[in-house]
């Protein structure tokens, strides 16, 4: 599907960010948490193509974040929190998905916002350990061992995401493409088909739900060791929704979606913020009114149909 | 194509905005800016915009006022506003954006305690000199070293320690206590200090309540009841803003100040917005010296002048944040004034600019505040028991006490915490007189 | 236990006092939520800044007349017609503009479209009423307060808190029973809500239906946030705290469930402040606890019926 397409538009995309962090260091900053939140979307990407929607995917965002921050004052090491942050997340989404993977549609959005809405009272309401609505800064880090300097550990982290972004891509198109991803296709249509043919449906979108629960909670190390701080507010439900919104906002008919649509969706949101600071979540609610209605296929879509005509 | 567009305008933004940090960058021999850029982060949305959005406006009319004389060092002064509602994650966001794309010469951050806690470190980072002009949590200058930050105002000891000490004179044989603060840095450690010192100054108060609701939170009548069944003494309550202002509300109407001593160290604030709201003989603060009828100002001329504009302009008091913003100014001024004169005339770099300011002293129109070599200002502070006069249509202090900072702050090198814990009464003999105000 | 009783039971008492007050406002959001859901099959996001628009408009309402010298009395008159206003205008052009050309469409889409009404919604309050906050309290002040005996001590409560907000809200649940099970239009809604398909066949017109629904609950979730304003300051994020709550009680009632809202409404605004009394830290998590612990043991909520599997 569109091979040649993916692979130019990722080898391009890259290559541009990298050119855009280069000239405007502040865009690195936000490209860079971009690109994180692109690995989560990834998750959600899973679960759409099961039909499935989590609410409160900013749970497994939050747990890779608060890991980092929490195990940072002993070890420092970027290269061990990093999977410690992925590990964590991936040990939650087991749990909560042995759980949910029992629902289905309109339940399964609401039980993972409820979760969700558990852990981000929880990261409030206890002080004593986390520090409440303040957050936590994450201290000093050091990569390898070494301590670079500032601007080094802005590329590291930029080089971290992107590498971890186009490795995760391939995994997702991999993982896709293997019978235990076309039988996800499986739950949105007809379930019940196929437990006739054998398949065990629970356990199919079980092991799509721990996969993304991995993904969030690698994107939540990253988004934690850029914006070296982190609160309660990475999991409260209004941040999955916005995961979900990259999610359509991108496209889910490709692995490229979701980074297509973090960048869009931030850059948008920085802009707008910028200019119109009372409206900027006016206009982002506009874009995604206007990408559901008129271009359900997202920037991805849009692009494929564009070079489609063309060939 | 959405995609297609919004990259290159990313990469044409990109273009210009780097162009702008390498002119506002500070390599090299420094060149006297076409205008001084001051990042000040703010609350302009929320509950505590009511103290955000008075403090910019102060903000917007002072520069104004720098600018008709001719600017700072003869360079123009311009501000770039930032939120701090969005929440902290956002707001490290829009400190490295001020630094790094608007390219700000110094900033002033911010009013909550949480966001100065993750502010100041970034100033160390990026060596941005940054003024902590309304935030109180001890934490910062006690648990690290700043070398870019300065505190130009009081902070969470005198603040919580003041009113204690006037609680202590006032009401010396209350016997229990109830606390309901803000969840989050400034009411927990304002609670942590204030028990400390109670525990050292008064030993054996029952606490019979500790409610640390949400902050932001529109609904106390939970609290509110809870409050009037356990029935203590004394409510302590640090909340500040439209918090504030929500919870005596509601618990005005429910005749709660009848029943037990109010202590509303950040009163001051929300007295204008509460009018007669507000039940009298309760102890109030003001974070500071700043109270609209202060008995004996420094330089009463420069405080009816502050008042008398900003009341002109936006037709109500001045609030102790717009103070507080006047005096991080005061301090800018006299920082800058300071480094270019060290500097023979020329600009200084961020380096010399932070030097500047440690030991810098500054007038404000109630009194002058010194900065220590920790980088804590050092702030009078006046607290006294909630009246009614002719000549203010909100409640003002009586029975003031004007506490000089030095008695009330925690020694250089000392935490808070502990040294509140090695009180002894007769701290309370040193105490000056009331002044019947 | 009994021990614990005879020491906490005069305040376990208060604690159901402050709790009805606040089930009723709850309630008053989720039924209309619940409502719409039953026909319409969409989860509404946006329902929480309906709630949020009735409550600024009956408060600007309000205080537009007590600046006109009308009595605090009049203000009561502006909580009701607050409700009438928001369900009228904003209502019929969202059901008629938005919903209807996603209706039969993926859960995920559904709810994203409501998803970014309510960040285009958020943002229309911020245009309309400024960030600072709101607050009309005359129609709880007209009232004045009920003593309420505690031991040997009274309790003042307010009048409206203990007596106008529980009535309110069982006039609303008698009412809407009443509506659903006596008028034709009622039982209409109840036909489609239990099989629309069927409910079509027998020529019922479910344009008109779901039109007059979604304008109903509205109106219903601007009246809860009407009844809020006298007792609250209305600031910017007043909708997206008590969607997040209605999502709670629907689910935990069974969506679709009118009656089980009621029932679900008060066992969680009593939770809540029997929280508030005997353990703050957990005041905020009890609402979601009570839902997931409900969800384990009935996946279909309290009240709801199960759906048949699809082949």
């Amino acid at each position: 599907m569109n091979r040649p397409l993916e692979a130019g538009l990722a080898v391009l995309g890259a290559a541009a960010l990298v050119l855009v962090a280069w000239a405007a260091p502040w865009l690195k900053f936000v490209l860079t948490l971009a690109l994180a939140k692109g690995i989560a979307v990834l998750g959600i990407l899973l679960l759409l193509r099961a039909g499935q929607v989590s609410f409160g995917h900013a749970m497994f965002l939050a747990t890779g974040a608060y890991t980092v921050a929490f195990l940072a004052p002993e070890m420092p090491e970027a290269l061990l929190l990093l999977p410690l942050g992925a590990l964590f997340g991936t040990a939650l989404g087991l749990v909560v998905g042995l759980f949910v993977a029992r629902y289905r549609d309109i339940f399964f959005g609401m039980l993972n916002l409820a979760l969700s809405m558990v852990l981000y009272s929880l990261l409030e309401k206890l002080y004593a350990l986390t520090k409440g609505t303040d957050g936590i800064r994450v201290a000093g880090l050091t990569f390898a061992g070494a301590q670079p300097a500032r601007e080094i550990q802005e590329w590291i982290m930029f080089a971290l995401a992107l590498g971890l972004a186009l490795g995760f891509g391939l995994l997702v198109r991999a993982y896709l493409g293997s019978p235990m991803g076309q039988a996800l296709a499986g739950i949105k249509t007809r379930e019940t088909r196929l437990e006739f043919m054998g398949v065990p449906a629970r356990r199919v979108l079980l092991f799509a739900y721990v996969l993304s629960a991995c993904m969030g909670g690698t994107a939540g190390a990253l988004v934690a060791m850029t914006s070296r701080h982190v609160t309660p507010q990475l999991a409260y439900w209004t941040s999955s929704g916005e995961l979900v919104f990259i999610a359509i906002l991108g496209g889910a008919g490709s692995a490229l979606g979701p980074f297509l649509g973090a960048v869009a969706f931030e850059l948008v949101r920085v802009y707008a913020a910028a200019q119109v600071a009372d409206a900027w979540q006016m206009i982002l609610g506009g874009v995604l009114l206007a990408v559901i209605l008129f271009a359900p296929g997202g920037v991805w879509g849009i692009l494929a149909a564009r070079f489609k005509a063309r060939a | 194509m959405t995609h297609a567009l919004t990259r290159r305008q990313a990469i044409l933004g990109a273009a210009t905005s780097g162009s702008l940090l390498f002119a506002g960058g500070n390599a090299g021999a420094q060149q006297k800016p076409a205008e001084l850029k001051v990042g000040i982060c703010t609350f302009l949305s929320g509950s505590a915009s009511v103290f955000g959005v008075p403090a910019k406006q102060a903000a917007e009319m002072l520069f104004e006022e720098i600018n008709k004389a001719g600017g700072i060092g003869g360079v123009p002064v311009r501000p770039y506003f930032v939120d701090e509602a969005p929440g902290t994650d956002h707001l490290v966001g829009e400190y490295r954006r001020l630094v790094q794309n608007e390219g700000v010469h110094i900033i002033f951050a911010a009013i909550s305690s949480g966001s100065c806690l993750a502010c100041t470190p970034l100033s160390d980072e990026m060596k941005k000199t940054t003024l902590l002009w309304d935030c109180g949590t001890q934490r910062i200058f006690e648990e690290g070293n700043h070398p870019y930050a300065f505190r130009t105002q009081g902070y969470g000891a005198p603040e919580v320690l003041a009113p204690l000490l006037y609680l202590l004179k006032h009401k010396p044989d209350f016997r229990s206590l109830a606390v309901i603060n803000q969840d989050y840095a400034w009411g927990r450690d304002s609670w942590e200090m204030w028990k400390a010192g109670m525990d050292a100054l008064k030993p054996g108060v029952r606490v019979v309540a500790e409610l640390f609701p949400r902050l932001g939170a529109t609904d106390y009548s939970t609290e509110v009841t809870r409050l009037l069944a356990s029935r203590p003494d004394v409510i302590l309550s640090t909340s500040w803003g439209g918090d504030l202002v929500t919870f005596v509300r509601q618990a005005s109407e429910r005749r709660l100040f009848e029943r037990s001593t109010f202590v509303l160290p950040v009163a001051e604030a929300s007295l204008q917005m509460l009018g007669r709201t507000m039940a009298a003989g309760h102890v109030i603060g003001a974070r500071g010296d700043h109270w609209n009828n202060h008995p004996r100002p420094k330089d009463p001329a420069r405080l009816a002048k502050f008042v008398a504009d900003y009341r002109a302009r936006f037709n109500e008091y001045p609030i102790y944040p717009c103070h507080h913003m006047a005096q991080a100014i005061s301090a800018m001024q006299a920082g800058f004034a300071k480094a270019i004169a060290a500097k023979g005339g020329g600009w200084p770099n961020d380096e010399e600019l932070a030097n500047a300011f440690r030991g810098l002293t500054f007038d404000t129109p109630t009194s002058s505040i010194t900065l220590r070599e920790d980088g804590q200002g050092l702030e009078d502070q006046i607290v006294g028991l909630s009246t009614f006069t002719d000549r203010f249509p909100f409640a003002v202090p009586k029975d003031m006490v004007i506490f000089p900072a030095a008695m009330v702050s925690t020694p250089v090198g000392q935490k808070s915490v502990e040294w509140m814990k090695t009180l002894k009464p007769d701290i309370l003999a040193q105490m000056p007189a009331a002044i019947a105000g | 236990m009994t021990a614990w009783f005879t020491d906490n039971g005069l305040l376990l008492g208060l604690a159901l006092l402050d709790g009805l007050a606040y089930a009723a406002l709850v309630f008053m959001v989720a039924v209309g939520l619940n409502l719409v859901f039953g026909v319409l099959r969409i989860v509404n996001v946006a329902h929480g800044s309906l709630f949020a628009i009735g409550a600024y408009t009956a408060a600007s309402i309000g205080l537009f007349l007590a600046a006109h010298g009308l009595p605090p009395v009049a203000s009561y008159g502006a909580l009701l017609l607050a409700a009438v206003l928001v369900g009228a205008v904003l209502g019929p052009p969202i059901e008629r503009l938005v919903l209807r050309r996603v209706y039969g469409h993926e859960d995920a889409l559904q709810l994203l479209v409501t998803f970014a009404l309510f960040m285009i919604l958020e943002d229309v309050q911020k245009l309309v009423w400024g960030v600072q906050p709101v607050a009309n309290d005359a129609p709880m002040k007209y009232l004045g307060t009920v003593d309420v005996p505690f031991g040997e001590d009274v309790i003042p409560f307010t009048a409206y808190q203990l007596f106008v907000l529980p009535g309110l809200a069982v006039l609303t649940l008698a009412g809407l029973a009443w509506f659903l099970r006596r008028t034709l239009t009622g039982r209409v809604i109840v036909a489609v809500t239990t099989d629309k398909e069927a409910a079509m066949a027998m020529g019922i017109d479910a344009t008109r239906v779901t039109l007059l629904t979604f304008t109903f609950g509205a109106a219903l979730a601007a009246f809860g946030g009407a009844l809020a304003s006298p007792t609250t300051s209305l600031v910017p994020g007043v909708g997206a705290q008590t969607i997040v709550l209605s999502f709670a009680v629907v689910a935990t009632a069974g969506l679709g469930q009118i009656e089980g809202a009621a029932v679900s409404a008060l066992l969680i605004g009593l939770g809540r402040s029997v929280a508030v009394y005997f353990a703050p830290e957990f005041e905020v998590v009890v609402p979601y606890i009570i839902m997931v612990a409900v969800l384990l043991v009935r996946p279909q909520g309290l009240f709801g019926v199960p759906e048949t599997r699809r082949v």
